[in-house]
């Protein structure tokens, strides 16, 4: 009906075309024209990072990224000092302060047991980077295995599983890591443990989606009909299908566990002295910081600038990975 | 409907009993017996007083014991000032509810306004700079942000100007109640404003809508009585999640600004290995969260009437 509509009443009698032998031609099939690739075949992947390094912002925090993760390794190493190495005779210095004595340079200043805070700043960086990298990669394998098995396999085993992720989810997972935090001993492996043996709930929920949305699939029948076992089904048919999610929320993930850490520094009951992470700086920072505001707004500014270029990275690379958003 | 409802019941008190059992096995763990201090003791004297506290019985009865005791609301003796736990947190949770309660009606208002006019506006300056707003909300830890607040707000402007509009810290007046409450909620508004706004997106493009444009409504009356309405239900799922944030975000901000709450006394257990301290205050929080994500649980069946259809046609 709506067709009708649009076809307007034309009142006179339009002229009538006739067609001349010679008005039309065929063209015939020009194999080369028709076979000819129109852009370049790219994958999944190359498709996605293609994407990605267009967006402008999403570079920017990669670069940044980079530099303070390259800046974490190399720094440490360059100075003259050692994160723990203590200047008496130079407490809470300022800015650029130059040691009169040997004429080194404290580029953030001192702290208030005169430990140069360039250092600490960097080391800081070096422990919270790889709290969160770590915590995060327990989590996603023991994420990836919950949530396979448990998507898999479906029906009671399935839903015993998610039953149990529901009660775990149920706490605040900082109230979780604190309690086990007291019955372990302060220090890295605690941090990272504690944090990996509580934060994985999500990640199986998501992988858990992923998996029962996937398997109904014809080439999980494929894979079944030769007489592929379930543990290869879930990990090389499976899993890989639901890697672009997985990386998404792994970028996700890390500045929620650099929050974390810092968290529980911040409170107590991180890592032991002298041991810097930026949650123990902004902790200490934050005692003296009527006096010598630097020494919270150094560190302050690391982990914001950290949390805001995982997180743009992250929305930036769930654009990227969706195939709707393709031009 | 009543399906539903005892099915979330039953989540809530299997979580719980999971936290209880959690708390029971982390003091089973510790190291040390509570009658051993510096001074030697006698090992008769050990075996009377562990068989007076009933620490002498299968670990299966110690536990049932002390399930009992905590579902009666006994949740035990601080190591410290030797008073019972329950008293403490009788005194210091009002100060920590209020202060929650005040950040999270802050962040739900800001962030459903903030949200809505990103979504409204999508695409010009308004959505980006609310977006940025929103960005820096879920990348400042709300310690440093409770911090550099009380640096700037705090000391800085009474420096500058001599007038003091925001205290350092403290819970006593209407202006010290400020700084802390902004503090606290920024990151909640911050995911608010985020899944206000996809949310709203969603909804502005739906049919519905365009049947209230077609009708010929005003643009504000679409916003406000069609779309925020519908638009507004994930952010109730998000409301319990927030709580939870909100209130291990509160252990530091209640230190930071000295506020006689909760979470000052959980910290300070915490630096103290006060660990009936820690457990007592573990138990009351999760047990209130659970019964807030409980009550965000049906609420959103309430509010949500295609919940409440499913519900009566079983």
């Amino acid at each position: 009906m709506a067709k009708e509509k649009s076809v307007p009443e034309q009142a006179q009698e339009p002229e009538v075309y006739q067609p001349a032998p010679g008005d039309f031609q065929v063209v015939g099939a020009d194999v080369d024209s028709r076979e000819a690739i129109a852009r370049p075949s790219l994958s999944f992947w190359k498709d996605a990072m293609h994407r990605l390094f267009r967006n402008r912002a999403a570079v920017i925090c990669l670069i940044a990224l980079g530099l303070i993760i390259l800046g974490a390794i190399i720094f440490p190493m360059l100075s003259p000092y050692a994160y723990s190495d203590q200047h008496v005779s130079h407490t809470n210095a300022g800015f650029m302060f130059r040691d009169p004595g040997d004429g080194h340079l404290h580029v953030f200043g001192t702290d208030g047991l005169g430990r140069d805070m360039w250092v600490r700043v960097w080391q800081g960086a070096r422990a919270s980077l790889f709290i969160a990298f770590a915590a995060v990669s327990i989590n996603l394998i023991v994420g990836m295995i919950y949530g396979g098995i448990s998507g898999y396999f479906g029906g009671m085993v399935d839903n015993i599983m998610m039953r149990f992720v529901e009660v775990v989810n149920g706490i605040p997972y900082l109230m979780l890591v604190i309690l086990l935090m007291m019955v372990v001993p302060r220090g890295m492996a605690s941090l990272i443990i504690a944090y990996g043996l509580v934060g994985w709930t999500g990640m199986a929920r998501l992988v858990r989606g992923q998996i029962v949305a996937l398997k109904e699939q014809e080439f999980v029948v494929a894979a079944e009909a030769m007489g592929a076992t379930p543990a290869r089904i879930i990990r090389s048919h499976l899993l890989p299908n639901t890697l672009s999610v997985i990386i998404v929320n792994i970028t996700l993930a890390i500045p929620s566990v650099i929050f974390s850490e810092a968290f529980l520094s911040f409170v107590g009951i991180g890592l032991p002295p002298p041991m810097p992470s930026w949650g123990v700086l902004a902790n200490e920072g934050q005692k003296v910081f009527q006096m010598y505001p630097s020494q919270i707004i150094v560190p302050s500014i690391f982990i914001c600038i950290t949390m805001l270029a995982f997180n743009l990275l992250g929305d930036a690379l769930r654009d990227s990975f969706d195939p709707k958003l393709r031009r | 409907m009543a399906k539903y409802v005892l099915k979330r019941v039953l989540y809530a008190v299997l979580t719980i009993l999971f936290l209880i059992a959690i708390t029971f096995v982390m003091m089973q763990l510790l190291p040390g017996s509570p009658f051993v201090g510096d001074k030697a003791v006698d090992p008769l004297v050990l075996e009377a007083l562990n068989a007076k506290y009933g620490l002498d019985k299968p670990i299966y009865e110690q536990f049932v014991r002390y399930m009992a005791n905590v579902l009666q609301g006994d949740l035990g003796t601080d190591l410290q000032t030797k008073r019972p736990i329950v008293q403490t947190i009788m005194e210091s949770f009002p100060y920590s509810f209020e202060l929650g309660l005040r950040a999270l009606i802050f962040a739900a208002i800001m962030g459903v306004l903030l949200g809505v006019v990103a979504a409204v506006k999508h695409g010009t300056k308004w959505d980006t700079i609310t977006m940025l707003i929103a960005l820096i909300g879920i990348s400042v830890p709300s310690f440093i942000m409770g911090a550099l607040l009380q640096y700037f707000l705090g000391l800085k402007l009474f420096q500058w100007t001599g007038v003091r509009i925001f205290p350092i810290m403290g819970w006593n007046t209407e202006a010290s109640k400020l700084l802390p409450s902004f503090a606290l909620s920024f990151g909640s508004l911050a995911s608010i404003s985020r899944i206000m706004r996809t949310s709203m997106m969603d909804v502005m493009s739906s049919d519905y809508i365009k049947t209230a444009k077609a009708k010929g409504l005003g643009r504000a009356k679409i916003v406000v009585k069609h779309a925020v309405r519908n638009a507004i239900l994930p952010v109730v799922t998000l409301l319990g999640p927030q709580a939870a944030a909100l209130l291990t975000g509160a252990f530091v901000v209640e230190n930071i600004f000295s506020i006689p709450g909760m979470g000052r006394y959980f910290v300070i257990g915490v630096q103290s290995n006060n660990y009936p301290m820690i457990a007592g205050t573990t138990l009351f929080y999760g047990a209130f969260l659970v019964v807030a994500n409980l009550v965000v649980d049906l609420l959103y069946g309430v509010i949500d009437p295609r919940v409440k259809l499913t519900g009566g046609k079983e």
